[in-house]
């Protein structure tokens, strides 16, 4: 990973330009919300500008005012010196502003090309034969690969865009920005869900926009992103602007206080540290055709263990065949002494399994039923009577885990979908905890979580690991690999390559070893 | 410019060979459907001779063409991820009320009988649109309702009347009768406007925006498309389509009650669907609804001519229906696989992962249509 190997000082200086976009004292309701109360940003052509805050600090009303989703109540844009009102999505393009959100937003059964050009496909009136109004295929996918030519990434214009990596699916985003000569490029968690190594490449085409002069909006809830690849900063808390700074001289612990008001007790936190028990997950030999291969690992009682490898290595695919989720074609999973039953998600609950899935929009959670109806979800059975869900022990449930987990909320009958992420992701923590598992296996606990909700996940899971409960951890942040797990394995290419302690670990040889460099480094390897 | 660097030649070539790869899909989806029509006429033509008589392959393509038209609106709906139930009272609708302008009025030039039929047809498939488009009511629920509201104004206007044969001119009767070397002229008609329909969903913008929008709405309204105008339009010439079916529903079969076109949306649905459009939007072809069309229609017809009871006929249809969801589903993931491990040499050589192959990858493809985010 490209951590703060570039930092802002060989970025172009850009302190004289004038500004290409300008958005000052913009303010939104919802309702009786006020998602925006003062949103502030300013853009300079060849920059990198980072816009940090934590969720709900209104960056996503920003953006969407920026693209022109949503009419700014008060205050004012201007682009490229002149004051626009945005009415809608067409209107920010034709402005040169282009999005790019977390989730591309692409179109499944269309072609590469004609996702870039959706809508403004050239025509052959454009080359010649008047009032044509047919598209012309052809010079459409030229200029799209002239694009990919342009950013160095050899994508072929002519594929349908289903089944593309979601790196992909960005760079086809960022092609259509480009296509549109967008002076602004307005990136939201353009990295959340990519590998190491697609993070690099992203950052390269980063670095060509910016060298073209386009002005760049870069959110990301990764300092290091921050500090590697940008040369100004915004920060916002509660709706509002609290700094815009040039990111030389400022510490991730400067950034942190902004975003949070407050000094965090404890980033990253430290581990668990408890003496581990007996081993109540024990994985032997399992091995799942074209997926991973001959994986053997245990995790004890008050014990974190971290899977660790690059999107794509099979950390998942092993968590999941272990729940239960997926079929596994050889080897043996056993959960405190006693074998599991293969590819059944009941017999790993009933074996005190816990599982936090990735996903926690689509996995996790029932988005329209109430908070309370989905922390109780896990525990139907001992909450109900004759087949009938006791309403009042559900709400206790409910009630005690909100208050153990701090979990922020309206109503416990307001459906889920109304938290934000990190409170989410607290709900399907209690679910699982309602349980009283014996271990918990969660997948990117903390993806997209704001960094102070992220800290307290962290805690609870340290604070799970001292009470007994076997965790196993599958995350992609190396700060959190490192800093809450007492061992480390890593995969690659669904393999396990490496074995770390606690003491052992480092950013270096965990990287190295998912990314199959470690000649020097054999001391980690388990076998 | 690295498609100027390529030689001409090779560049069109790959070109060509890489945009196989999306219309191979339909082309699998239509050749499919054909294979399963020339087997059902083969098998039913060795038991039965009489069913490739030219009378009775006549007597199949006029059958088709009210069907294969109200296909080509329905397609247009379909395909933006919509569906339009109203279609059979409209055909109801304007079948009578353009029958009953013979009565009427006598001696009314043929052409106008048409044109009021169009514009019934319109003033339906306007209402639907306004309400899908602009109301923002899902568009099963605004067409079920129009499905009986319709039908109700006719049932109100009809009563217990009928207009018979001998009522409509001989001329109109014919429409269905008259051939150009022993093909139907209408079939000729319709299978020119359905080329004419293909022709403009791949080539035009406003054609692609419907496939944008049916593959993903949210997207679609992000891009700055003019979804509402585009769904409403595809709901008003859907309508106008029937209306004009209606008229050749008259013409074909000349008693028309209240009941005519009864039911006829669900099969025009079925063919649509059968004929490998994609019920969720976003991919299909107006030819292979079409298609979809013809096979339902010779699957009734050789049936009657098998002297097998027409229960069999719903039972097939329905068979039908499964057999090409089941098949849509599999091949949009065969496809979506292929695609996935056709890596397009998007990593720089020497990169952290060569050939890196994502096991089981479950993420990051664009798998469900309804992409979400806040």
């Amino acid at each position: 990973m490209d951590v703060a190997g570039s930092g802002p000082s060989d970025q172009p200086d850009t302190a004289g330009a004038s500004p290409v976009l300008e958005l000052r004292h913009a303010t939104k309701s919802f309702g009786a919300v006020r998602a925006l109360v003062d949103g502030s940003v300013e853009l300079r052509p060849g920059e990198v500008h980072a816009l940090l805050g934590e969720n709900g600090a209104g960056k996503s009303t920003l953006v969407k005012i920026l693209a022109g989703v949503h009419q700014p109540d008060d205050g004012t844009l201007t682009v490229g010196g002149q004051e626009v009102t945005l009415h809608g999505p067409a209107a920010a393009r034709a402005a040169g502003i282009a999005v790019i959100y977390q989730e591309p937003t692409l179109f499944p059964d269309l072609t590469v090309a004609e996702n870039m050009f959706v809508g403004r496909q050239p025509l052959r009136a454009d080359t010649g034969a008047k009032g044509d109004r047919r598209i012309d295929r052809r010079a459409m996918h030229d200029e799209a690969a002239a694009i990919f030519q342009r950013l160095g990434v050899p994508l072929d214009p002519a594929r349908p865009a289903r089944g593309l990596s979601i790196a992909d699916q960005q760079v086809v985003e960022i092609g259509k920005a480009l296509s549109l000569n967008a002076r602004v490029i307005v990136m939201d968690e353009p990295t959340a869900a990519l590998s190491a190594a697609e993070v690099d490449r992203l950052f390269e085409v980063i670095r060509t926009l910016q060298a073209q002069d386009a002005a760049i909006l870069f959110i990301s809830h990764r300092l290091e992103e921050v500090f590697a690849i940008c040369t100004r900063v915004t920060v916002m808390r509660d709706g509002a602007h609290v700094l815009t700074s040039d990111l030389a001289g400022l510490t991730a612990g400067d950034l942190v206080r902004a975003m949070v008001g407050r000094e965090l007790a404890e980033r990253p936190p430290e581990a668990a540290g408890a003496q581990p028990g007996e081993p109540v997950l024990t994985v032997e030999r399992l091995t799942r055709e074209g997926v991973f291969t001959d994986i053997s690992f245990t995790v004890r009682s008050g014990e974190i263990v971290a899977l660790s490898g690059l999107v794509g290595a099979g950390r998942s695919e092993v968590a999941r065949a272990v729940f239960g989720i997926d079929r596994y074609d050889a080897g043996q999973v056993t959960v405190s002494g006693r074998p599991l039953k293969k590819a059944s998600p009941t017999s790993a609950m009933a074996a005190g399994i816990g599982f936090v899935p990735e996903d926690r929009r689509q996995q996790g959670l029932v988005m329209d039923m109430s908070v309370q109806q989905n922390v109780a979800l896990a525990s139907l059975a001992r909450l109900s009577q004759g087949g009938l869900i006791r309403a009042s022990a559900e709400r206790a449930m409910a009630t005690d885990w909100g208050a153990r987990l701090k979990i922020k909320y309206g109503r416990l009958t307001d459906p889920v979908s109304m938290l934000s992420g990190g409170n989410q992701q607290k709900v399907v923590l209690a679910k699982w905890l309602g349980r009283k598992p014996s271990l918990l296996i969660v997948d990117e606990p903390t993806r997209g979580i704001d960094v102070g909700t992220k800290a307290e996940v962290h805690h609870l899971l340290i604070e799970l690991a001292r009470s007994g409960v076997g965790i196993l951890m599958i995350s992609s942040e190396l700060p959190e690999v490192l800093g809450v797990s007492d061992r480390i394995l890593v995969m690659r290419e669904g393999a396990l390559v490496a074995e770390f302690s606690h003491a052992q670990a480092s950013e270096e040889v965990v990287v190295s070893a998912a990314m199959g460099q470690q000649d020097d480094l054999q001391e980690g390897m388990p076998r | 410019m690295s498609a100027a660097t390529l030689p001409d030649s090779e560049q069109r070539a790959s070109g060509a060979a890489d945009a196989s790869l999306a219309e191979r899909v339909f082309r699998i989806r239509e050749s499919g459907i054909l294979a399963v029509l020339i087997v059902f006429v083969g098998v039913t033509t060795a038991v039965q001779h009489r069913f490739l008589d030219t009378a009775n392959i006549q007597f199949m393509l006029v059958d088709t063409t009210t069907f294969a038209l109200l296909a080509l609106g329905e397609t247009l709906v379909v395909i933006s991820r919509n569906v339009d139930l109203s279609v059979g009272s409209v055909v109801g609708l304007s079948a009578y009320l353009s029958a009953d302008l013979f009565v009427g009025h006598p001696g009314i030039p043929i052409p106008v009988v048409f044109l009021a039929g169009l514009g019934i047809g319109l003033a339906c498939g306007v209402v639907n649109g306004f309400m899908v488009a602009i109301g923002r009511v899902p568009s099963l629920v605004v067409t079920l309702a129009t499905l009986y509201i319709i039908r109700g104004i006719d049932i109100l206007i009809v009563g217990g009347n009928e207009v018979d044969a001998s009522s409509l001119p001989n001329a109109f009767l014919d429409i269905p009768k008259d051939t150009i070397g022993g093909i139907p002229d209408i079939a000729i008609a319709v299978a020119l406007i359905i080329a004419i329909g293909a022709y403009y969903l791949r080539t035009f913008r406003s054609g692609r925006d419907l496939y944008a929008i049916g593959s993903n709405p949210d997207a679609a309204r992000l891009a700055g498309l003019p979804v509402g105008r585009r769904v409403f339009t595809a709901f008003a010439v859907s309508g106008a389509i029937a209306g004009v079916a209606g008229v050749l529903w008259s013409a074909q079969y000349g008693t028309i009650n209240s009941t005519a076109g009864t039911g006829y949306e669900l099969q025009v649905v079925s063919a649509v669907v059968v004929g490998g459009v994609a019920i969720f939007g976003g991919s299909g072809s107006v030819t292979g609804a079409a298609i979809g069309a013809l096979l339902l229609t010779t699957i009734s017809s050789a049936l009657y001519v098998l002297g097998i009871s027409s229960f069999w006929d719903q039972a097939i249809w329905g068979f039908l229906l499964l057999v090409a969801i089941a098949l849509d589903q599999t091949i949009t993931e065969r496809l979506t696989n292929a695609l996935r491990s056709r890596k397009p040499g998007s990593r720089k050589p020497g990169s952290a992962r060569p050939g890196f192959r994502k096991p089981g990858a479950r993420k990051p493809a664009i798998e469900s249509p309804g992409t979400t985010h806040e």
